[in-house]
């Protein structure tokens, strides 16, 4: 597990413009209990190689898509283990990898991201596939 | 903001596919490679003759959400190799 001195400008990224952290399997489990409406779960990581433009993917296409997912909450992998593995647990049938992102509408699991889609993007292509995902699934502001 | 990772290849962190002259095709991230051998981690094995289905069936369905990994890590002998290609640009 990294320092969290050297994580907390990760989780920052993402909270810092609303994304709700969820750091325990308690805390998951009221997240997700909710299934109305559309969620989106990013799952965080420290690796630079993907992680680097995904951070910045989400957020910008948070804050330039019309369509958006109506709660947005992020886990971190490698570092909140538990809360992670439970999240994972509400999209079982896709492979863990990290960073990951996986939409759902109404509790079901309608797109997802996984860490090789987002390899080699900048933010700019991140957020573009993660905006047209929210052009299909959302419902516009 | 993320780590650095200085001396690798430039595949080091990528999700790679890597296939061989033979039944076996290697899915997995690139931790390393040189003349000798390719490093993979977190990383699964197909072998199209007895897995039941082909290289390029199984390629498919990994590009569209992942593989199930089977090693931690994995060397594979660069003599083997004939072919690296990047998971992220096949698509699914």
């Amino acid at each position: 597990m990294y320092d969290p001195t050297l994580v907390a400008p990760m989780r920052e990224e993402l909270t810092r413009i609303g994304v709700t952290e969820l750091t325990t399997a308690e805390e998951v489990d009221q997240f997700m209990g909710d299934k109305s409406g559309t969620t989106l779960v990013v799952v965080n990581s420290v690796c630079g190689c993907a992680a680097g433009s995904a951070r910045p993917g989400v957020t910008l296409a948070l804050q330039q898509s019309d369509a958006k997912p109506t709660r947005v909450a992020t886990v971190f992998a490698g570092q909140d283990r538990e809360a992670t593995e439970r999240a994972r647990s509400y999209f079982a049938e896709v492979p863990p990898s990290s960073p990951s992102m996986a939409l759902f509408r109404d509790g079901e699991l309608v797109h997802f991201v996984p860490r090789h889609a987002i390899e080699g993007k900048d933010a700019i292509g991140v957020a573009n596939d993660l905006a047209a995902a929210f052009g299909e699934h959302c419902k516009s502001e | 903001m993320g780590t650095f990772h200085q001396g690798k290849s430039e595949l080091h962190g990528i999700t790679v596919v890597v296939d061989t002259d033979g039944p076996v095709v290697y899915i997995g991230r690139c931790d390393d490679e040189n003349e000798h051998e390719v490093i993979l981690l977190d990383a699964a094995d197909h072998d199209a003759e007895s897995e039941g289905s082909s290289k390029d069936d199984y390629i498919a369905k990994a590009a569209k959400f992942g593989i199930w990994k089977k090693h931690d890590r994995i060397s594979i002998p660069r003599g083997e190799v004939v072919s690296i290609r990047r998971l992220g640009e096949i698509s699914g």
